[in-house]
């Protein structure tokens, strides 16, 4: 290994953007209208393109005969490193809504820093995404503020997902060992940092939204060391399929 | 247009990559579409840098086949190089290219200002690739592809794409 500190910060950042990815791709052909079902499928397919690039990135880190492929579907669920909050079920729309906007918040917020890193491969990855996170925060930030702002129904359906998803919100800004040598030496972000701004931010979103911002200061963790919540055993169960069922398959 | 001083394309190898279009849209080629970054032929091999227009654009594996097959079929070898910097964005597609695309039933991407205000505000300035009309208005926007938003117009009805800009 070249740079094992280097390969756990990316997974760090790759395996939300897969999970993420993972979680709304079971949504496909599921969506409340052919529009929704559309746009979900490409933040999906986004997020799995943003993940293909750091994991490409990251099997060069590792050695010369290792993938893209073996870093998505070979690893053992103690080493994905994604937070809590993008493994949680899609239990209705209104929650996969909610869910989505709490992490594209931070997620946009951490690519517009990640742009500004000394390692050119991040800064390349980072500054794409801007641009594809920038309409999934739109998009999400959209649905709430409709659903909030909506009928009795709607309102209290994202009221409720915003209240039970808001205990994964700090895990966001929790950082690893990996991600604080990183964030030293220039080539990670500090994200602790960003922990005011981004409350700040979904506050105002759900203020618009006239729902309550969630008051309680019970936070829950362990998606970023490996301890995942027991969504994750399903979501890579699915995932891995293939690949566990016949090794070294392709296409 | 700084299309050509953005990329390093030989002039000998530009009819080849002509013959390689976009599989979501066929009409565009990949020199229309402004994907190919740098052509250089060193000993009968071809070295390609393509740039995706999205991080998970799946056309780019297609794009990357159908060029080495291109060339093979040109009777050279090429190696295709995938990067990611400097972000493409749609000021690189062609003028013809708009126009190509804008034949085809795609709305060729509006700069910048008028982009958002399309996408999020209800600026009626988004022309119907049918009619004309810039009486639409937006259905959705993530559309068929992650390049594109869905559209509407208001005059003849009919449903179109708009190609997103992207800066």
């Amino acid at each position: 290994m070249k740079n094992e500190t280097l390969y756990q910060y990316i997974l760090c950042i790759a395996d939300n953007s897969l999970i993420l990815g993972q979680r709304l791709g079971e949504l496909c052909g599921h969506g409340p209208s052919l529009e929704t079902d559309i746009a979900i499928t490409n933040i999906a397919l986004d997020l799995i393109g943003q993940t293909r690039s750091y994991y490409q990135y990251a099997a060069r880190l590792i050695d010369e005969e290792k993938t893209e492929d073996d870093i998505a579907f070979l690893r053992l669920e103690r080493e994905y490193k994604n937070v809590l909050l993008v493994e949680q079920p899609n239990t209705h729309f209104g929650y996969v809504m909610a869910r989505q906007f709490l992490f594209d918040v931070y997620h946009l917020m951490f690519l517009e820093k990640l742009q500004y890193s000394k390692d050119d491969q991040l800064v390349a990855v980072a500054k794409k995404g801007i641009k594809e996170v920038s309409y999934h925060k739109r998009f999400s930030s959209d649905w709430v503020k409709r659903l909030g702002d909506g009928t009795e129904e709607s309102r209290q359906k994202m009221q409720e997902a915003v209240d039970d998803l808001w205990r994964f919100t700090n895990e966001l800004f929790l950082m690893t060992d990996a991600e604080k040598t990183m964030a030293a030496n220039g080539i990670g972000v500090d994200i602790a940092q960003l922990k005011e701004e981004y409350y700040k931010e979904v506050s105002d979103v759900l203020k618009e939204a006239t729902l309550t911002v969630p008051e309680n200061t019970y936070f829950t963790k362990g998606g970023k060391e490996g301890i995942h919540t027991e969504h994750m055993g399903y979501i890579l169960s699915e995932l891995q399929y293939m690949q566990r069922t016949y090794p070294n398959m392709t296409w | 247009m700084t299309l050509v001083a953005q990329t390093n394309i030989e002039d000998h190898l530009r009819p080849i990559l002509d013959k390689v279009s976009d599989p979501e849209i066929p009409v565009l080629t990949v020199l229309d579409l402004g994907v190919i970054r740098e052509a250089i032929e060193k000993k009968g091999t071809v070295y390609i840098k393509l740039t995706p227009t999205y991080s998970g654009c799946p056309a780019m594996d297609v794009i990357g086949d159908d060029l080495k097959a291109a060339f093979a079929e040109a009777g050279m070898n090429a190696k295709v190089e995938l990067v990611l910097a400097p972000a493409w964005t749609t000021d690189w597609i062609s003028e013809q290219g708009k126009r190509k695309m804008e034949a085809y039933g795609i709305a060729a991407p509006l700069e910048e200002t008028a982009d958002k205000e399309a996408l999020l505000g209800d600026a009626k300035v988004v022309k119907c690739t049918n009619c004309g009309s810039t009486n639409t208005h937006l259905v959705s926007q993530f559309g068929s592809t992650a390049c594109k938003a869905l559209f509407k117009c208001d005059e003849c009805l009919e449903p179109f794409d708009y190609f997103k800009c992207l800066k």
